[in-house]
């Protein structure tokens, strides 16, 4: 809805308001950046707003230095998870929107719930498993990710799915395609833009998480996350390196974001049931 | 032979989808019942002990005065952040749906905070909510002194009995991006006609707003109101970050990550991991009810 048409300056003075908020956004950022590139002279906690007197990269090596291991980590967890957990959402999407078999309708609340659930109710159980199973470190975190993650992305696919026209299917079924052939010819390729939804949705969700990083990890195979709370909680790596750091934890799930907003968005929605 | 080819994709469909039904079933349903299952039990120590107790775990939780402080910082947090959220965001979509210039610009730059994991968010907002007072004064503080907003200093989360407000405020920073998506997609499916028959009507902006606008976007509310609501009670990273576990600012997710993994209760543990499911499942069960149930009516 619009605002009946207001004198165009005073329409202009809603940029006051959208510009406050855009300040309190960025707050944060603001004060990651003109620290990382302080120098290790200039950075002091009472001087933290000021603008670098001249660039440095200090805190950015050193930060770097410390999380580079763990950065590594991270994104050779998240791409196999990200990438599994898309694929089998979308079969699972496929057969629930279009192939739907006697319990269908009742399986996919079931697994809908699961995306719910407060991980702590699993996780006793989830590292006692992992433990018997010797199931440990990066491998494990990758399965967590992978089945924690089906309900978001079967609800992805099978709204998309479901939003397509039945005759479609029907079309090819006449001319004697099968359930798989229907699945490969027709909705594998009209299904890139769900496939980008779901895997930036994990892949960001994988890469921030912590708690499960937390317990199925140690200090050789923690995730950036991890790594990156500990070295806040420690008292030998000063402010300005953690502010440094945070950046680099931040850029990948970030970079992501801007240049792929749009599906971001819709990965968002969809986790509210609204896609 | 068509029917042959039809049982044979039923078959098939029934096949590829049951490994994800088993994972979910016993990755799910099944640790959750061995959750309830050591939530009755007497195990504390590295090994697993289930012999029966029944409610003792949740008696004692209900005694327990860090449980009972876990339960009314929950309240409070989720107070602040679920309103702060919601308000804010609700501010910030009908700022956007004015049809400003630069509005994806403002719109991309307000979700931005979504992308962010917890622990980056905490770790940076410890040092904005930074208490130190005297020449050692910064983050937030400092910049209300240099705009002479004196009045507004304080020691956020280390405020007496009030800092878990302040732990919302990061959590409202991160989330009310989110609320303000939810509220503009509301405003855009809103049709133009119905506004502007009250427009005509004589109808001012601000009685649009709270008699046409509101009411329709109760549903998106709702929405928002169930989705932050159980977020807040699963509360556990930011908190983390920002304080480390402090018994002030404790939560359930806290104590039950700290009193099995740290102190080896595993049957305390598992039961307040049951209740936050509990508390959860009450808002999410007829939400799924609900959101499948008008999907099925449209």
């Amino acid at each position: 809805m619009k605002i009946a048409a207001p004198i165009q300056w005073k329409k202009n003075l809603l940029y006051i308001p959208l510009g406050l908020l855009a300040l309190f956004y960025l707050i944060p950022l603001y004060v990651m950046l003109v620290t990382g590139f302080k120098s290790f002279a200039e950075v002091d906690l009472t001087t933290m707003w000021n603008l670098p007197k001249t660039i440095a990269f200090d805190n950015f090596i050193e930060a770097f230095d410390n999380l580079a291991p763990h950065m590594w980590n991270s994104l050779i967890m998240v791409i196999p998870a990200a990438v599994i957990s898309s694929v089998l959402g979308s079969l699972n999407g496929f057969i629930l929107a279009k192939w739907k078999f006697k319990y269908a309708d009742l399986i996919f609340p079931f697994i809908l719930f699961g995306m719910f659930i407060p991980y702590q109710s699993i996780l006793i159980p989830l590292v006692q498993f992992m433990n018997a199973a010797h199931i440990t470190g990066i491998p494990g975190l990758i399965l967590a990710h992978v089945i924690y993650g089906i309900p978001i992305t079967t609800l992805t696919f099978r709204n998309y799915y479901a939003s397509l026209p039945q005759e479609l299917l029907e079309a090819a079924k006449i001319d004697g395609a099968d359930m798989l052939g229907i699945y490969w010819h027709i909705l594998l390729p009209i299904s890139a833009p769900s496939f980008v939804v779901v895997l930036i949705w994990q892949f960001t969700s994988a890469w921030n998480d912590f708690l499960f990083a937390v317990v199925l990890t140690n200090n050789k195979t923690w995730p950036v996350t991890v790594a990156l709370n500990n070295m806040a909680g420690s008292q030998i790596i000063s402010w300005n390196v953690q502010m440094a750091a945070s950046l680099l934890a931040a850029l990948p799930p970030l970079l992501l974001y801007i240049m792929l907003g749009k599906y971001f968005l819709r990965g968002l929605l969809a986790g509210s049931l609204k896609g | 032979m068509l029917t042959k080819s039809r049982d044979k994709d039923k078959y098939l469909s029934i096949i590829l989808i049951t490994p994800s039904v088993l994972a979910v079933l016993i990755f799910v349903y099944g640790f959750i019942a061995w959750s309830v299952r050591v939530s009755v039990s007497k195990w504390k120590g590295l090994n697993p002990d289930y012999t029966f107790v029944g409610l003792q775990n949740y008696i004692d939780l209900f005694a327990d005065p860090r449980f009972q402080l876990d339960i009314r910082n929950t309240l409070l947090f989720t107070a602040v952040f679920v309103i702060g959220t919601i308000v804010l965001g609700f501010f910030a979509a009908v700022l956007l749906d004015q049809g400003l210039k630069g509005e994806n610009f403002f719109r991309s730059l307000y979700l931005f905070p979504m992308a962010i994991s917890y622990i980056v968010t905490g770790v940076v907002w410890r040092w904005l909510m930074n208490p130190a007072t005297g020449d050692r004064t910064s983050g937030l503080n400092l910049l209300f002194q240099f705009l002479h907003l004196d009045f507004l200093k304080n020691a956020w989360h280390t405020t007496p009995d009030w800092g878990i407000a302040a732990i919302a405020i990061p959590a409202i920073w991160q989330m009310s991006g989110y609320t303000m998506a939810l509220y503009l997609a509301g405003l855009r499916a809103i049709p133009g006609e119905l506004t502007e028959a009250a427009q005509i009507d004589g109808a001012s902006s601000f009685q649009i707003y709270r008699y046409i606008i509101l009411p329709l976007l109760s549903p998106v509310t709702l929405s928002a109101l169930i989705i932050l609501g159980h977020m807040s009670l699963k509360v556990f990273d930011l908190i983390i970050s920002v304080a480390g576990k402090q018994y002030m600012l404790d939560v359930p997710a806290i104590y039950m990550w700290q009193t099995t993994f740290d102190g080896l209760f595993y049957g305390r543990g598992a039961a307040i991991s049951i209740l936050l499911l509990l508390s959860v499942a009450v808002l999410i069960i007829p939400y799924i009810r609900y959101t499948l149930k008008t999907e099925t009516d449209q």
